[in-house]
């Protein structure tokens, strides 16, 4: 892989034992932050040149070529495939799949998690593997059944046009909220059994149930695991594609992630406006991953088994 | 699975074994109000319903359906063929051979590279020194991007014409012109170049969440001992986050046995080309391509589901081993 271009430039790893603080730190330091940046800069080169391609105007490219100095920097392609394309149409299906699908499984393997970590209820172990391997099938082997199941299970017409759970949001919400669980279920887990054991208690002694401890105690105390699963369950669904392929049949209904074969088809000609577009397509998985990077390292706290 | 709530105790996992007969124990399930149990009944109900009508049935059904030939459409074509699919796959299906053998090569190449390298990664940003937000949002970056602008990048870096890996290779004086994702012999490593750019940062936070729960103390009292940093890591940090590592064998097989978006995409969306067969694609080839060959295909898919069992069942042994005490 390419990765072997960047060494790290040789660190000076002498016997010599640096003192904790001593003066030795800086010169350690650099050859880090040289590996590191070199590294960061590596992984951004693919990035930057689609920003770059997606900036230049098609004339350009074409009488230059991709490989040039540009001749013309702007942002028409971003505002002509927003125009064009319907993007904002396909967005709005994304959001309309991620939003409930995100919450729906936080929720659920909230619960599934609270029940198994916080009681010693007889099949909790089975249950959390039942929920993990769950997580771990590939998709590949749910979707013929799933599809014949989604074609014979009803909804009502205000829910679905298709009077179907084939063919609407509905049933891509619920496969990902059924599938997603295991992993969450697995860190919020391993997140809950670190909460004492003597909050709960003491909730208990001031005579509060079960369903008040669950939404005033212990789910505000996962707020960083929430925030580190919220962040991967939104980049996962969001991006996925797979589901919609298949059980979507109306194009028009698809996230824009798989709609992207539409937009190809259409601006097959231009690959800059195609960069454009897809670009945008990362902009609401990027501003979620900003929003709540904080807690996003230690938040997910797999396999911490310190209980 | 439906009796979890009125069951017991479970005598081994409480500290006190009489904890029937202790009231002090505050909230064993035995001292649930009746409302509380309803709650917690339809609390692990619900998502346990979604979970078995949703995975577990259609991943039974696919199993049976794997000894059945169907067309997917009319349910009363299925016919039953026994093995007929398997020994079918195994001695007289061409794309099948090929497509294990890439999967291997996808874990191999997985487990070699990007899985140590994010490792390698996490460890350097596991200190305490500037920028390091900086440096892990540039190399988790592939992953938050979606499917969709992976596989545009790739493609505007392998064009054969407009590239920038052969524009950049022809401005350095090379005169060849090589199709990095048509040759059937470069294409799965051209792929395998892409999805290794995303999984080096997935596991790299992955091991860096793991090393944020590491007790310090031990480190330093590694570092007292005179180790140096190398020989802390590999002889403490390592074998003391073995949780993690497990976690991290497991994300690293499952991924490579279930690669699918990032070929589809670069592929052309067509399903399973020359030199880039998995088994994914063929699983999706014959479930969703032009005939429904479903048997055929639910055949394909649990032979890669019986791969993964060992996978899971590993993970699920050495994870919840200790918790079944």
């Amino acid at each position: 892989m390419t990765t072997t271009a960047v060494r790290p430039p040789s660190r000076p790893r002498t016997a010599r034992r640096p003192p904790p603080h001593g003066p030795s730190r800086p010169p350690r330091n650099l050859g880090r932050h040289l590996f590191l940046a070199g590294v960061s800069l590596l992984w951004l080169v693919p990035l930057l040149w689609a920003v770059y391609t997606s900036l230049r105007s098609y004339d350009d490219t074409a009488r230059h070529g991709y490989f040039s100095w540009p001749h013309s920097i702007g942002p028409e392609n971003f505002t002509d495939a927003w125009t064009q394309s319907g993007m904002p149409h396909f967005f709005l299906n994304s959001v309309l799949i991620t939003v409930p699908a995100v919450l729906g499984t936080l929720l659920f393997s909230a619960a599934v998690a609270f029940h198994v970590s916080r009681f010693d209820f007889r099949f909790n172990l089975a249950l959390l593997m039942l929920f993990t391997a769950g997580n771990l099938l590939p998709a590949q082997v749910l979707v013929t059944p799933l599809y014949r199941l989604y074609l014979l299970v009803p909804l009502p017409g205000w829910m679905s046009d298709s009077f179907l759970l084939y063919n609407s949001a509905w049933g891509i919400i619920a496969i990902h909220i059924a599938y997603q669980c295991g992993f969450c279920t697995f860190v919020l887990s391993n997140y809950m059994k670190t909460i004492p054991k003597e909050i709960s208690e003491a909730a208990v002694v001031d005579g509060a149930q079960v369903w008040r401890q669950f939404f005033q105690i212990i789910l505000p105390l996962c707020r960083p695991a929430f925030a580190a699963l919220a962040t991967l369950e939104s980049i996962w669904i969001y991006n996925d594609f797979f589901w919609p392929l298949t059980l979507i049949e109306t194009g028009d209904k698809r996230p824009v992630t798989s709609a992207l074969a539409n937009l190809q088809g259409q601006y097959f000609t231009n690959p800059n406006l195609i960069a454009a577009g897809a670009l945008m397509t990362a902009i609401p998985t990027l501003l979620v991953y900003f929003a709540l990077q904080r807690q996003f390292i230690s938040g997910l706290t797999i396999g911490s088994g310190k209980g | 699975m439906s009796s979890e709530p009125s069951a017991p105790p479970a005598p081994a996992a409480s500290p006190a074994p009489s904890a029937l007969s202790a009231p002090s124990a505050p909230y064993r399930p035995g001292r649930l109000s009746t409302g509380d149990r309803v709650f917690l009944s339809a609390f692990i109900g619900l998502p346990l319903l979604a979970l078995l009508v949703f995975v577990w049935l259609p991943a039974f059904t696919s199993i049976a359906l794997s000894f059945t030939t169907w067309d997917g459409i009319d349910l009363g074509d299925i016919h039953w063929t026994g093995l007929g699919n398997y020994t079918e796959i195994f001695t007289n299906y061409p794309p099948f051979w090929p497509a294990v053998r890439n999967n291997l090569i996808w874990l191999l190449f997985t487990a070699l590279l990007p899985t140590p390298f994010g490792i390698l990664l996490a460890y350097q940003l596991d200190k305490k020194i500037r920028f390091t937000k900086i440096y892990q949002t540039a190399i988790f970056l592939p992953m938050v991007l979606s499917l969709a602008v992976v596989g545009f990048i790739w493609e505007i870096i392998y064009n054969p014409d407009t590239g920038l890996l052969d524009s950049a290779l022809r401005a350095a004086g090379s005169a060849h012109h090589i199709d990095w994702l048509g040759d059937p012999d470069l294409n799965l490593w051209a792929v395998l170049i892409a999805s290794g750019w995303r999984h080096t940062g997935y596991i790299m936070i992955l091991y860096l969440a793991g090393l944020k729960g590491f007790d310090p103390a031990l480190k330093e009292a590694a570092a007292l001992d005179g180790a140096n940093g190398r020989q802390t890591f590999l002889r403490v940090t390592f074998p003391a986050l073995k949780p993690v590592n497990i976690i991290i064998l497991v994300v690293t097989v499952m991924e490579s046995l279930r690669a699918f978006d990032i070929v589809y995409v670069l592929g052309g969306g067509v399903g399973s080309k020359p030199g880039m067969e998995l088994l994914s694609l063929l699983i999706t080839d014959n479930i969703i391509g032009e005939s429904s060959h479903i048997g055929y295909g639910s055949a394909l898919a649990v032979v890669l589901l019986l791969v993964s069992l060992a996978a899971i069942g590993t993970f699920l042994v050495q994870t919840f081993r200790k918790e079944d005490r």
